[in-house]
């Protein structure tokens, strides 16, 4: 039992490395093709390891901590952040059978933990002792409490569709079909607003009004270098990963293939295919589009991001959740 | 003399932006006084870049002074050089040729765009949009490349000297120029695309950093600025200089007041510069590129004041002259700082990111500002 | 009516998104666009505009022959002080005393590239290269004599 345990700790944390290493190329790739740039190309092959020197660098550097911070709170800020990133990857359903805890209560768990992230960054917000980072705590912590409830109410009409909470039992409903694909209008129209939402919560442009680079210089993290920043780095990718995981298990079926009605020979080639592969495919499909936002939108100001929130998701998801709540009770889905 | 730390006695937030900031794009240094997120008072403070320009071209002669002020608003050069240039050949009487003339209208022009083309990517990245950035110095770069080709640098060229200028055109320039132009004319509709039909830009951009005419004209604030607020200011049309006043094109006006007209302004004005350049490219007329100087250049005694459209607004150059080969002194009016000055009415009671977007909008060098 | 106006506020909002993500597709997907220079890999390839202001050169010929009479136009247009021209005396076959070169000092570190040194030249002796690659790890390496050892005036050059 304890050797399963750390084993399976040893494997995420294997994978959190690998996920922050892939991703961070990757958005520099993305980055650099919209821009019409080549992005990094000197180390290692076509600049595939420019992230791993990127570490490197990042891990021999010093970790300063600024003297009017409040030292525990500044050096513990961004091990909350990985932990709640590491809590995340508890419930997800990597392939066929892979999963580390499958709780009865998955979504419900996830909701809940991914509301622990904005601690981290009110903690280091307010322990740098710095205006612009404490501003952008501020920010981050108002809209990350107020995108939680769309994009709550997002997965809600998932939930009530297929009326559970288990991961695998969602999985398991998209056998025939994933449910952005079966043509029910409320599905889709969560599946717009999920997207916003976990954009904003994870504090990615258009929504990265917690860094807001060209106003708040860095942010929440202005103070922090060398490790502690590269765990918050790291975790944001992280939790971008988590986020697009559920948003891929929730709507585009996990690691089920993908089916068209009776065409037996494509089912079975799209079978062929490890389910391990269709997730992580479907997954960061979902994390191009939302790099794809970054390098496209403009950023918010403040009272709009919060008015998007309040006067426009919020009211359509609620909405939408009642008009799935009414399409299930009268069973019209499928 | 400013609080610039900690909190006033109000318990407002002081917050220093600047001298590194990454907006201020240089050293700007702004002390803004911050309820909450909104903003009550904006005071900037200058000097960090400050390079005595006037006090140099004392000691320098006509022709030596004209490439220092390259370094003013190093975005406009070519028009900077226009202005000193002209000054030296008021005081002077010189007939400057028709060629060299048309050239240097073509030159400012295609200064104005580049200039204007580096605005907008700066402008989107203010607002945290950093692709337009890239994609705006696609088309700089063609610009800059004409520019290399013909004046032999980037940046900072020197082309004009009082009396014409410093080189004849490169054979290559007027195909180049008309290339240019086509690809200009196909990009800038993806402008509108990535940028100016974006619901998150507009809705950033309207309403917001008002600033109406009446404060417009008591600020000084002119040139796209200006003209954002319905100020008929444009030197290129009330003055005309060089062979301005024979080519056809518009004055923008906006009404609006806000940022959105500024910004309007600007991308409307590049397609005016294409148009007065298609005018001229064709038209460029043969003789000399350069009247005959003497070597030793002398203005008579007495006081010379020039005013030029840049692309920021109107650069004023004020020689005072005692009748020595240099002069005894010289005033520039330069138009980031006026419009610099109008930040703090703009910017009282709106929100921190809409500073930053005003900033955009004022497109401020901050080297034009100190000098 | 206020949902459809909503609607459609809403929906026209969501379009200019997209209009602007089909741009940024666009880039994405069509590589060939990429204008970036690869400058030190493309170094042997890369050609400088011919007018191209890099530093001042003195041209000598094949015969070390030089066309810098020594009479410092350019000194004197110089605005920065960039150029210093040390003078000597030459004996010529005649026996008459004629002024010449001895050094032509050019600092680099001082030089704004605003070409009035070439304008100003009588006999066109000077002119700006191409080179741009200027770093060196001390200054000092910045100051340079132009006229190369033993280096004469063509002869004709007044």
């Amino acid at each position: 039992m304890i050797i399963e345990m750390v084993i399976a700790g040893i494997a995420v944390i294997g994978l959190f490395a690998a996920l922050g290493l892939v991703l961070v190329i990757m958005e520099r790739r993305v980055a650099a093709w919209i821009q019409i740039r080549l992005g990094p190309n000197r180390v290692g092959p076509k600049g595939m390891l420019q992230s791993l020197a990127d570490t490197v660098k990042l891990l021999v550097k010093e970790g300063m901590t600024p003297n009017g911070a409040d030292k525990f709170l500044f050096n513990f800020a961004p091990f909350i952040a990985m932990m709640v990133a590491m809590l995340l990857m508890a419930p997800i359903a990597f392939a066929k059978d892979f999963q580390l805890w499958d709780m009865n209560i998955g979504v419900l768990y996830i909701t809940a933990i991914s509301s622990i992230m904005v601690i981290s960054i009110l903690m280091a917000g307010w322990a740098s002792n710095n205006k612009y980072s404490l501003m952008g705590a501020m920010r981050s912590g108002a809209q990350i409490v107020s995108y939680e409830l769309s994009a709550g109410l997002s997965i809600l009409t998932i939930v009530v569709f297929t009326g559970s909470l288990n991961i695998t039992d969602i999985i398991t409903a998209q056998a025939d079909g994933w449910w952005i694909f079966k043509g029910h209008i409320p599905v889709i129209i969560s599946f717009v607003i999920f997207i916003i939402a976990v954009t904003a919560e994870t504090n990615r442009a258009p929504f990265d009004l917690a860094e807001a680079e060209s106003e708040l210089t860095a942010g929440f993290h202005t103070e922090y270098s060398g490790m502690k920043f590269a765990l918050f780095f790291l975790a944001e990718y992280i939790n971008v990963f988590i986020v697009c995981a559920i948003g891929a298990t929730l709507f585009l079926g996990g690691w089920m293939p993908f089916h068209i009605g009776h065409w037996e020979a494509f089912n079975q080639v799209m079978d062929y295919i490890p389910s391990s592969i269709w997730f992580f495919g479907k997954t960061f499909f979902l994390i191009f589009v939302i790099m794809w936002f970054r390098w496209t939108f403009p950023r918010l100001r403040i009272d709009q991001l919060l008015n998007l929130e309040w006067k426009y998701l919020l009211p359509i998801s609620m909405f939408n959740l009642l008009l799935a709540t009414a399409m299930a009770i009268l069973g019209w889905h499928f | 003399m400013f609080e610039e730390i900690g909190t006033n006695t109000e318990g407002d937030l002081i917050i220093n932006v600047g001298p590194q900031h990454p907006a201020t794009h240089g050293v700007l240094h702004l002390v803004l006084t911050l309820n909450g997120e909104t903003i009550k008072k904006v005071e900037p403070h200058l000097g960090y870049i400050h390079r005595s320009i006037e006090k140099m071209c004392e000691s320098l002669t006509y022709r030596q002074f004209i490439y220092v002020t390259s370094r003013m608003d190093y975005l406009s050069a070519h028009i900077n050089n226009h202005a000193c240039a002209i000054s030296v050949e008021k005081g002077m009487q010189l007939e400057v040729p028709e060629r060299a003339q048309v050239i240097r209208v073509i030159m400012d022009e295609l200064t104005r765009i580049a200039s204007h083309e580096l605005w907008w990517g700066a402008m989107a990245m203010d607002i945290g949009a950093f692709t337009p950035f890239f994609h705006a110095f696609r088309e700089r770069e063609k610009i800059n490349e004409i520019m290399e080709e013909t004046c032999g640098a980037r940046l900072t060229m020197n082309y004009y000297v009082p009396g014409g200028l410093m080189a004849d055109l490169h054979p290559d320039f007027q195909k180049k120029v008309k290339e240019f132009i086509i690809l200009f004319k196909k990009k800038i509709d993806e402008y509108d695309e990535l940028v100016t039909g974006n619901i998150i830009f507009i809705n950033r951009m309207k309403g917001v950093g008002l600033l109406s005419k009446e404060d417009a004209v008591s600020f000084g604030v002119t040139g796209p600025a200006g003209r954002g607020s319905g100020v008929s200011n444009d030197i290129r049309k009330l003055y005309p200089y060089a062979v301005y006043d024979k080519v056809q094109f518009e004055e923008i006006l906006e009404t609006g007041c806000d940022s959105l007209a500024r910004y309007m302004v600007r991308i409307r004005e590049m397609k005016q510069s294409i148009l007065i350049i298609e005018q001229l490219i064709d038209n460029i007329p043969e003789g000399d590129f350069q009247a005959k100087t003497k070597a030793v250049l002398k203005l008579p005694k007495g006081e010379f004041y020039t005013r030029v459209e840049t692309a920021r607004g109107e650069l004023g150059v004020y020689i005072v002259s005692e009748g020595g080969t240099t002069p005894y002194r010289i005033k520039f009016r330069s138009p980031g700082f006026s419009n610099l000055s109008a930040l703090d009415k703009m910017a009282r009671g709106s929100k921190l990111g809409d500073l930053v977007a005003m900033m955009g909008t004022l497109d401020l060098v901050i080297p034009d500002i100190d000098r | 009516m206020f949902i459809v106006k909503y609607i459609k506020e809403v929906l026209s909002a969501i379009r200019s998104l997209l209009v602007g993500m089909r741009r940024t597709g666009y880039y994405f997907t069509h590589h060939k666009e990429i204008i970036t220079e690869q400058y030190p890999d493309n170094r042997n390839t890369l050609v400088m505009a011919d007018r191209f202001k890099g530093e001042v050169v003195l041209t000598h010929d094949e015969n070390n022959e030089h066309a810098c009479t020594g009479c410092t136009a350019c000194e004197l247009a110089c605005p920065n002080a960039t150029i210093k021209i040390v003078t000597k005396f030459d004996i010529t076959p005649e026996g008459k005393k004629k002024k010449a070169i001895d050094k032509f000092v050019y600092h680099l570190e001082l030089c704004t590239m605003c070409n009035l040194c070439i304008v100003a030249c009588p006999t066109d002796a000077i002119k700006m290269a191409q080179t741009f690659e200027h770093s060196v790890y001390d200054r000092s390496e910045l100051t340079k004599i132009l006229n190369k050892p033993d280096s004469k005036i063509r002869a004709g050059i007044e």
